[in-house]
Formats: structure tokens, sequence, C-alpha cells
């Protein structure tokens, strides 16, 4: 019975979102708090360190943590407004329920547990194992996202487990399984400092990963060229040597024509490609009629500006290339990985100092929470689900018969559309917004709708967490042990500053009464994360993503340990590759033919401009704890349409008007933002809203091949005037939403 | 007064090349314990329609602070480490002198507490030996608190500049804006 069980105001009213401000003076304890913890921001892949002030179980504050190494004390502004998290009037307090027509009356833990494990088990039962649906989210630690792993193949013996990296890092990941066998950026974030060209494709840097922006410029100090693939002229951008404003899908067209030119110049690294690389042949011939002509017409971008990316890419003697979302987000995301990987390989500017390739993490755990088994098609160590050894080793790991352990489930855009089928009847997620963050939102909404039985565990009443009978209160990233592995492959440690507030419970705790209640409390007895941690070390080992070298100790005494790290006394792997035997089958470094193909939505007479959409800085994914922090909203209140000039004269459009956006999927008005610092004929959204305010009305399902991303970075919308002039500042409905 | 850690090596350096409008100065300077949760560093685009870039506002703490010198209530105090303080505010009287005076436009009069209040280098940190809040987040380092030679030595191609010259009147200062090799003064005519 997942449907909203009154108006949206009234469960707004009591559980927000409301924005949240320090007392003028500060929390009380601020200025001297009884301990400073350090850990983690709980925001992106960066996972920078900083010290939380602790007074009275209470987080009043912050400190930069000058030694961590990564940020040396550097922030972003929603790692100084991490904090306020913790004393957040919208916390969920302890478990509640869903009362029709009422909204949410707060349950004990024993009728939470009770009735949810009955729910699921009639509706297994009735429909079978895999009818009840697990989705997760990789702001989880390392810790967690194993025993999720564990829990929904042992526990709930679902298949259909999935995780919200799905909509991050999964093309990024099938990229490098591909070519390099194995699904890690190469390098730490040192080799950046010495690189001679930098090229980054696809990410915002400035907005979504800051602290990483100083790297950049440090390796620019040093002389470095920076090279930014991008349809805005992001901050990033502004001073960069060359920006290639590639209109949204045409990346591949790009990258392939740079591998063309590439050739046509000898611009390559011969002895790597013949004695470590395997398809180069295959490779060039896909790209071989490629002219820059054609290219400049599919990608947009001028052709002087590919040649000359291709000729400081082609000619530099170190590099370092990063690319994130802009490129992934696509039903070709793997093949726009690949086509970068190939510019790479052929140049041979990997596994040696200074050189590298880097995908960046937008989820604070997207990197090790796509590595210990809750993804649909993967097992601990990053293992593959369908093949019998690995299915072996984890069973043994597990103690449990192989024959027992569900196969290959749905991906989560694909269980919302299991639902809409009647194959999935109930669900239990955790720590993950789909109403907000999938596509064609208004699809998933219906979905919800049709759930028997929906369990959310989480800290805020998100907007997908309204539809649930049942809400359990969980845990802020502050609140539990753990590891977390950042964007550059170095697992570093989570610490517990302040225990859960009121009658909540940390989320490892929720999951093993709910395994205990479900039969399998055995298998789910940890007395520490430590303990959690130990085992997932076991379940890695001889994996790919192989942790088995990692103790909490050694991550402490080092401030973090690169993975795979195979023995305790291994130091870690910083710099992978520099032996050249890569993890693929023949330990070859694999070029992929990329033929270039459109986006699955393209323009036409009907919807004839691009939409694509990103971030801000200021807001973290679906926004669920940022849009109650009151500093972060008021720096950017709403999402607002940017549009360039030329376009916005055609439609008769100026700064601040109200314009409805309207595709295929659904319809919104945004005001208008006119930038000359978009392309002319694309405008951008930013997904970080829900209800009315949230760009994902619009945004398509379509998916990848083989990552199953959905593509958010492209589809075709048209542009209607409302004749309405949106205010100068909307605070007060910013976080607001109608569903 | 009491003995400081106070280092008269370390200096402010600004670098607008490497903002990126983010923002998190002004989130952590309202931290600070003095500042009431209000932010004295200030953060702005120079023309969003055509540009992402930004520029940042702080207290340039001159050596012969104009600010002071108006001050009808001495309520404006430069130290023995050449920082100028925050009004102070049993003695300002909320007349706006100063806020009209400065040649860099950075005093702000708070109208509800009627009082003048600006950057004071995070005088409780940097006394204390550590660098001010918005320096140690800025994630670009686009703010940066260090001695002279390691900015010379970390940023070859740029030089500090503390020489400012509006009109006739001309002002240095302890904080140094970064500019391109070979300025040696800021003129705004």
């Amino acid at each position: 019975m997942a449907k909203l069980p009154t108006s949206v105001d009234k469960i707004i009213k009591e559980h927000g979102p409301h924005a949240a401000y320090p007392p003028k003076s500060g929390f009380e304890g601020s200025h001297e708090p009884d301990k400073l913890v350090k850990t983690h921001c709980c925001y992106c892949g960066m996972q920078c360190g900083i010290k939380l002030k602790v007074k009275n179980e209470k987080i009043a504050g912050f400190e930069p943590w000058m030694e961590f190494p990564f940020n040396e004390g550097r922030l972003c502004p929603k790692g100084v407004q991490r904090y306020m998290q913790n004393n957040h009037p919208d916390r969920i307090m302890g478990p509640i329920q869903r009362v029709e027509g009422k909204g949410f009356d707060p349950i004990s833990w024993e009728k939470a547990m009770s009735k949810t494990v009955s729910e699921i088990q009639r509706i297994q039962k009735q429909y079978g194992n895999d009818a009840f649906a697990m989705l997760s989210g990789v702001s989880l630690t390392n810790e967690k996202s194993y025993m999720i792993g564990k829990f929904a193949r042992v526990a709930l013996k679902t298949a259909n487990l999935d995780y919200n990296g799905r909509l991050c890092m999964v093309s990024a990941g099938g990229g490098n399984k591909k070519a390099f066998g194995l699904d890690r950026s190469s390098n730490s974030w040192a080799d950046l400092k010495h690189a001679k060209v930098i090229l980054v494709a696809g990410a915002n840097i400035s907005e979504t990963f800051p602290t990483l922006t100083h790297y950049i410029w440090q390796a620019r100090d040093n002389g470095a060229k920076l090279i930014v693939v991008d349809p805005r002229e992001i901050p990033f951008a502004r001073t960069a040597d060359l920006h290639l404003p590639v209109r949204p899908g045409g990346d591949s067209a790009l990258f392939g024509a740079m591998l063309k030119i590439m050739v046509d110049n000898d611009w390559l690294d011969h002895d790597f490609i013949e004695n470590h690389t395997s398809g180069f042949e295959e490779t060039i011939e896909a790209v071989k009629d490629y002219d820059l002509e054609w290219a400049e017409k599919e990608s947009g971008v001028p052709k002087d500006l590919i040649y000359k990316a291709a000729k400081l890419w082609g000619e530099a003697n170190t590099s370092f290339l990063m690319h994130a979302r802009g490129i992934e987000h696509h039903t070709k995301g793997v093949e726009n990985v690949l086509s970068c990987i190939n510019l790479v390989l052929a140049t041979g500017r990997i596994g040696k100092p200074y050189c590298g390739y880097g995908t960046i993490t937008g989820q604070g755990n997207g990197q090790g929470g796509r590595e210990h088994g809750h993804k649909c098609d993967q097992l601990p160590g990053n293992r593959d689900i369908t093949n019998p050894e690995h299915r072996k080793y984890i069973s043994e790991v597990w103690g449990i018969d192989e024959k027992d352990m569900p196969g290959k489930g749905l991906t989560a855009y694909e269980q919302i559309e299991a639902i809409h089928r009647g194959e999935i009847k109930g669900m239990i997620s955790i720590c993950f917004n789909p109403l907000v963050s999938l596509p064609n939102n208004n699809y998933v909404r219906e979905a919800l709708e049709k759930l028997e039985f929906y369990i959310n565990i989480d800290t805020f009443l998100s907007e997908t967490a309204r539809h649930a009978d049942i809400v359990m209160a969980g845990s802020l990233h502050e609140e539990e042990e753990g590891t977390v592995t950042t964007a550059e492959g170095r697992v570093v440690k989570i610490n517990e500053a302040v225990p859960p507030p009121g009658n909540c419970r940390r989320d490892g705790e929720i999951l093993m009464e709910l395994a205990d209640r479900l039969g399998a409390g055995n298998k789910f007895s940890y007395p520490t994360s430590e303990d959690i941690f130990n085992e997932l070390r076991v379940a890695s080992k001889g994996g790919t993503a192989d942790y088995y070298g990692i103790t909490y100790k050694k991550v402490v005494d080092n401030m973090g340990v690169f993975w795979p790290c195979p023995s305790e006394d291994h130091p870690g792997t910083p710099r992978l590759w520099e032996d050249r035997k890569f993890a693929t089958p023949d330990g070859k470094a694999h070029f992929n033919p990329v033929k270039y193909r459109p986006a699955s939505e393209v323009t036409d007479k009907e919807f004839p401009v691009v939409l694509t959409t990103g971030r801000v800085v200021s807001q973290y994914l679906s926004g669920t704890s940022t849009r109650r922090i009151g500093k972060l909203i008021d720096q950017y209140p709403e999402p607002l349409m940017e549009i360039h000039p030329k376009m916005a004269t055609l439609y008769g459009i100026e700064d601040r008007d109200l314009v409805k956006v309207k595709t295929r999927r659904g319809e919104a008005e945004f005001p208008a933002h006119v930038v000359e610092t978009i392309r002319e004929d694309t405008v951008f959204i930013p997904y970080h809203w829900g209800g009315k305010f949230s760009a994902n009305q619009l945004t398509i399902g379509n998916l990848d091949p083989v990552s199953k991303i959905p593509e958010f970075k492209v589809c075709a919308c048209k542009l209607i005037p409302t004749g309405k002039k949106g205010s100068e500042t909307r605070t007060e409905t910013a976080y607001q939403s109608w569903l | 007064m009491p003995e400081t850690n106070y280092d008269q090596e370390m200096a402010f350096f600004v670098d607008m090349q490497r903002c990126i409008g983010c923002h998190a100065c002004e989130m952590a300077c309202a931290e600070c314990e003095t500042n009431g949760q209000e932010s004295m560093i200030h953060v702005h685009y120079v023309d969003r329609a055509k540009s992402p870039q930004t520029t940042v506002q702080v207290c340039m703490h001159c050596e012969d602070p104009t600010c002071a010198n108006v001050c009808p209530a001495d309520a404006i105090h430069q130290d023995e480490f050449g920082v100028v303080h925050s009004a102070n505010t049993s003695r300002c009287i909320g007349c706006s002198n100063c806020v009209l005076a400065c040649p860099f436009g950075v005093p702000k009069k708070e109208e509800k507490a009627e009082l003048m209040m600006k950057c004071n280098m995070c005088y409780d940190r940097t006394s204390a030996g550590l660098k001010p809040m918005c320096a140690t987040v800025c994630p670009s380092q686009a703010l940066y608190y260090g001695t002279r030679e390691e900015i010379e030595r970390m940023r070859p191609d740029s030089v500090p500049v503390n020489s400012f010259k509006f009109g006739a009147q001309e002002v240095n200062t302890k904080v140094n804006i970064m500019m391109p090799k070979g300025t040696h003064q800021l003129v705004v005519e």
C-alpha cells in the first residue's frame, strides 16, 4: 500500500524538508567540545578528512583536519555544513508507520520489525522470493554495502538487489572491466600534480568535487595544460587551455576523431601497444572514416579545437585523463568510457609516474560501494554472481549451499519496470531516493504506488520514504563505525562521533535484527563493524577488489590504504599497472572499438532542444540532507534552467522568466538563467530537487545495454515561455515539493 | 596584551583565477565564534550572464587603514601585527564612515546591531598559530595563508601584489592579490 497516506503539505509540515541554521552563537559547546573525532565528510567520493566537534553526544561543529593527506583541511561548502545533519529537527527519531488519512505515527521497534518480517514472508510465499526486492545506496560504508549484499541473498533470498551506484558509476565500471579487467581509477590523485596534460571529460570538478581542483591547479603551476570537455563553461573550464563544448551525446565522436588524428600523426606508443595491449587494429578500423568535418558535425565541437586537443594529448610526455557522469550517464556510457580509455592506451601513458586515468565517483562510497556485492550481478571482491567458482567461494564464506545463492537480478530501473509488470510486489530500500534520482520519475511514483508493502530505512523522510508503509529510523555517517573507499581507491576510516539519537538505530543493527527474524541470524552475528570488515576481507580475497591485507589498524596508522592489498604485509597499491600486467584473462589492456551512434532520443521538430542535467556545488544527489541545510539552500534555492542568450532571444525568454520545459515524459516550469556559458542548442537543469521542481520528471529511462545506466545526460525537450516571471528568490518554495 | 603565537612571516594571498565560486570560505568564516554566523568574506560574480568568474571580497588589512582613520569613535584598532580588527562593540556608533571610506568596499554595517563588522584575519586562530578558516578550507586554494617564499615557489607564473593605487591614493596592504608575473601595482583609475 505504498501510496501517500495524506497530502504532501501535511507530510512536509511534520517531516520537512525544513531549512535549519546554526544558532547565532553556534551550537552549545562548539567552542569547548568534549572531543574532536577524526572522520570524513559524508558527501562526494573525495571523502575529505574532517574533525567533528562533539559536545554532550551531539555534533557541535567542525574543525579542519590538516594532517589528512588528500585534502589537508580543505573543504567545500557541503563539507563545512555537513555537521548540520546531526542536530536537524527533521530527523526521524524512531520507527514510524503509515496511517491512512493522517500521515505517519511512531511505533515500537518490535511492531516495526514484526510487521515488516510478516509482510516479507507473506509476499514471498504468495509470489516467490524474487517478488520482494531491495535497493541500497553507496553513501553507505563498505561494511554496510557488504552486509546488504549478503542480507539480500542469504536472509531475503532474493535475486533482485541493486544499488544507486547504478545511476552513478556503472558505465565507468563496465568500461574499466572491459579494458583493464579491474574497476578502479588507475592512480592516486598525487600523480595528477606532475602530469603535463590533463583531460577532464564530463566532470564538473569545480562544483561536484571542489577539493580536487587544488590538485589540478598544482599541476598547472608545474606547467600542465588543461583540456575540459563539457557542454557548459563550468567554473573550472573558465581558465582551461582548451574548452571543448561538446553537444550532449557527441562524446564518442569527439574522442574517436581525436584517436584518428593521433593515428594519422603517429602520436602513438607503438611499443606499449604491441607488447601490452590487444584490439588496436580493430579499434582504429572503427574510426578510420572519421574526419574533422564529420566530427565537428556530430560532436558539436569546432574542428580546430578537436585537432588542438588531439595534438596536445598526443604529443605529451605525461598525462592524466579523468571523467565522470557527463560521459557516463548515457545509453552508450560504456562506449564513451572506452573511447576515453583508447586515448590513454594509444599513448601508453598509464602505469607509470605522473600518468594515469581516473573515474571520479560522485557518491561518498561510490568506489567501495561497487565492490562488495550489492549490485544485482555481483558478489564481494567484485566477483561475478554467474561465475560458478565465484559463487562457490562466496557460498563457503557465507556458510550456505551454493544452490541457495540467488542468481543475477534486475538493475534499479529494471526493478521499477518489473513493479509495473506486477513481478515485484514488495520492496525494502536503504539510503536511496529513487523518486528524485531515477529518470522519468512520474513512472517511478506510479510503480511505488503499486507495491503491496514498502519499507524504507533512512534518517530523513525523503520523497521516496513518504510512500513507505514503515520507515525505520537509521543512522548517519557519524553514528556508525566503518570504512569507505575514496574515488582514488583509498580505503579510509569512518569513526563514530555520536550515537544515533532518540529511538534511532544503527543501520547495521537494523539489518542484523531483520536477518535474525527472517531466520538467518546465525549468519549475521557481528558484535562490531570491524567484525564485518574482517569477513569482507576474506570474502574479497582473491577477487579483483582484494581487501584481504587491509585492517582497521593499518587504515588508521596510514590514514588510508589503497586496494588491491592482498596480504597484511602488502602496503597497498596507489598506482596500478606498473608491472604492465593487467587484470584481463590475457594480461593485456584491451582496446575496444567504438563506433559512434546517436543518443537514444534526438531532437526533432516537436522537441527541438537538447536537455541535459547535472549538479550544483551546494547540493548533493537527491538532496535528502542538503535540501534541509539552510545555508546550502540559500546558496542555490531552486533549480534554474540555464539557456544561452541566442536561444533565449529565439523564444523571447529573458532572465528569470518562467519557462515550461516539456518532454515525452513530463513537463515542469523553471526560471530561466540566461548565460553565455552553455551551448546554444542545449539547456541545463540541476536534478537535486523533487516534485514539481524535479528535472527527472523530464529525463528518459533508456538504458546502456552493458551498464544499464539511464540516459540522464541527454533527451529532447521543447520550451514554452509562460509569460510569468520567476521570483528573484523563491527560497520559501525551494524545499517544498508536491509529491 | 597576552602572548600570542601570531607568526608575522605568514601572509594572506588571494588568487581570483582559482576561485570557483563555491562559497566554502563564507560558510567557514561564519563558524568563527565572534561572527554570530555572519560571514566576513564575500563571494560575488563579476557578470554571471557572461562568465562564471567570481571574486572574493575580504578585508585587505591596509598598512594605514582608512577605515580606522575616519572612525570618529576610535572603534577600529590595528594591532602590532598589522591586523585591522572589527569595530569594538562598545565604541562603534554605527555611523558607517568606515563603510564609505574603505577603498576596497569591505566593511559592512550590520543594521540590526548598528555595528560595523569585518574580517579580523581570524585573529582567534592566527594568534594561536592556526590559519584563517577561509584560507584553510578554500578547496582550490584561491585563498592561501603562508609565507611569501612558499607562494612564490609554488606558483611560479604569478606574483603577489599588495600595492594599490586608487586615483591619487596609494594603499599598501597586508593581504596580497596574485597577479601575472611582472605586475607590481594594481591601479584603479
